[in-house]
């Protein structure tokens, strides 16, 4: 037992200082990886958001849906605190800055803990009315919220601090990507700490026999609550974070489909499991990104080499052009929700153990079949 | 030690519990026994505080409990293993037991051996998830969780549901054992000759009120008892 826990120490460790030596490779030289940068950004930052939706979702067995509400929220707090105060006459050219705010400018990681704050004080309120709801109703409730949030930051009145329709844009961008894999990461294990205590396990319980953790002592509504204000803290951030990835904070980012994108990745990764998550959103970020090559049009010429490029070489390959990359990526949810009907991972989690039993399973049948064939 | 006085339940309109009074002395096995819908099981999620009764008492050594919410109720020392045990399927055995004592703070390594202790079985499938036990592992699993919070009271409902009658024997001895080990229990059974075995106290309960009440040995000798519950006549 304990030369196994050692072995996983120093696996992890190996893993981390990899991680960090690949970051490197890729900072040290920006311009050229600006590609491989924006993707490990953008799952990151979703990683953040799939694992704070797991925690209310996955966890606590609670459907709310309210995700992208908090993100628009986080996102535009980051947005508004963040650009330089010199450009805001220049983006509020229409409204003008509200003057009490003009000349206040955060840093990053004062603007993204407000935004955790103000998410749960948020989810704190709304939870309270929203949270007896069950199941469906909830996911109802939640979404519906999450529209709500979306039309007042794109409404006129409100113009001098948000800029209403035309969103907040040249919020400057992460200094380096470490930045953003640090706080992404400081944001799961935070989350993960909190699954792993007794309050994981009261979420757990909830998600499983309400009746059962009632009678355990378990405060229901107090739980529920605590989970949701987690999960829209983070969520909040997530949207800071996603704000300054994209250098911009406007309202049409935040519809529901965001939230099912995310959704998405809860599930593909594995519900009740972070490791699943994280997996899920560097899956879904990433093949959207490596499927692209499907969204050119080839002729047949360029696919096989030595046909010329008269005749039938110089015919469209069918079904390659715009847009069928999401046709093929839809395909492919398909198949692996068919055959891993729990998620990637199911709701356990991926470990070390779990990794090194399933090489040596490969490494037997192979070998068995080795042996097989000899025969 | 529990002291139930004058206690009213009402079910939208309906009167499912009319002032029952009944006293849970310390260290003693006590049953209610009746039939099905007699009040039984409501009487004892008003005195955990799931439902909320109309009026009367509930006091646990002198404190005044009525009113209170569930977690406030486990803290002082009651603990409920619910009708149909309602183990937590996908977790293990070893997670459940850690989930009863989600009030408690500090180590709990020392109380999970003493579960452990009372239900070996338990211990050769701590890793196991609670949901692939045998139902009589799973009664246990939900005793022994309800153990883990430390009760001074220990409530169960029905423990012998749907279980095989040689697993309802191996049942009454744990309730028998955890007796022993200090927790005094309050016992709801429909199986009336079980319960009025073990019982030190027992009450009947129809329609809402208790008709009789004795030792368990006076309650099995009663020419009423017996020919109502026990389905023997003199």
């Amino acid at each position: 037992m304990k030369v196994k826990e050692k072995r996983n120490l120093i696996l992890s460790i190996v893993a981390v200082l990899l991680c960090c030596l690949y970051l490197f490779i890729l900072e040290s030289d920006s311009v050229v990886h600006s590609y491989a940068i924006t993707i490990i950004e953008r799952s990151c930052i979703y990683a953040v958001a799939a694992v704070s939706m797991n925690l209310i979702i996955g966890f606590t067995g609670q459907f709310s849906l309210g995700t992208a509400g908090f993100m628009c929220i986080g996102a535009y707090i980051t947005g508004v605190l963040t650009i330089p105060v010199e450009m805001r006459d220049q983006i509020f050219y229409l409204y003008g800055m509200a003057s009490w705010l003009h000349d206040i400018k955060l840093p990053l990681i004062v603007t993204l803990i407000l935004c955790a704050v103000v998410c749960a004080g948020i989810a704190a309120l709304i939870g309270w009315p929203v949270l007896r709801l069950k199941s469906d109703y909830l996911a109802i409730a939640t979404l519906g919220f999450s529209e709500i949030i979306r039309a007042i930051f794109g409404w006129d009145g409100l113009g001098k601090i948000t800029n209403a329709s035309y969103g907040v844009s040249n919020i400057p961008e992460f200094k380096s990507i470490f930045e953003c894999v640090i706080i992404s990461a400081v944001c799961i294990v935070i989350m993960i700490l909190l699954v792993n205590s007794s309050y994981g396990r009261a979420f757990k319980a909830i998600r499983d026999d309400d009746v059962a953790a009632e009678a355990m002592g378990i405060n229901l509504f107090r739980t529920k609550q605590l989970s949701f204000v987690v999960t829209s803290a983070f969520a909040g951030v997530a949207g800071g974070l996603l704000a300054v990835y994209m250098r911009s904070a406007v309202t049409s980012t935040f519809t529901v489909a965001l939230t099912y994108n995310i959704l998405l990745m809860v599930v593909l990764g594995g519900i009740g499991s972070i490791s699943g998550s994280i997996l899920g959103a560097f899956i879904v970020t990433g093949s959207q990104e490596w499927l692209r090559f499907l969204d050119r049009e080839y002729t047949w010429s360029e696919l096989i080499p030595g046909i010329g490029n008269t005749g039938f070489g110089a015919m469209n390959v069918p079904l390659l052009r715009n847009g069928f990359r999401m046709v093929v990526f839809s395909l492919l949810l398909m198949l692996v929700v068919l055959f891993w009907n729990h998620g990637l991972t199911g709701s356990k989690e991926i470990t070390w153990d779990r990794l090194i039993n399933g090489a040596k399973k490969l490494m037997r049948s192979k070998k068995e079949k080795a042996v097989s064939e000899a025969e | 030690m529990l002291e139930i006085k004058g206690l009213s339940i009402n079910y939208g309109g309906i009167e499912a519990v009319r002032d029952i009074s009944f006293v849970v002395p310390s260290g003693q096995i006590v049953t209610l026994v009746g039939a099905n819908g007699a009040g039984k099981s409501s009487t004892l999620r008003s005195i955990i505080g799931l439902v909320k009764a109309k009026s009367g008492s509930i006091k646990l050594a002198g404190k005044e409990l009525m009113g209170s919410s569930t977690d406030e109720i486990v803290r002082n020392g009651i603990t409920l293993v619910p009708e149909g045990r309602h183990v937590f399927p996908d977790q293990t055995v070893l997670e459940n037991l850690k989930i009863g004592a989600y009030l408690r703070k500090g180590n709990l390594d020392e109380d999970i051996e003493k579960v452990y202790s009372i239900f070996p079985r338990l211990k050769e499938r701590s890793w196991q998830a609670a949901g692939t036990l045998s139902g009589g592992e799973q009664q246990m699993l939900a005793v022994g969780r309800a153990l883990m919070a430390n009760p001074k009271l220990i409530m169960m409902d029905e423990p012998s549901l749907g279980l095989a009658p040689i697993i309802v024997n191996e049942i009454f001895e744990i309730i028998k054992r955890v007796n022993e080990v200090g927790t005094t229990v309050l016992l709801v059974e429909q199986n009336a000759n079980m319960a009025l075995h073990v019982a030190d106290k027992a009450y009947v309960i129809e329609n809402g009120r208790i008709t009789i009440e004795g030792t368990g040995k006076e309650l099995l000798k009663d020419e009423r008892v017996k020919k109502a519950y026990l389905g023997t006549t003199a």
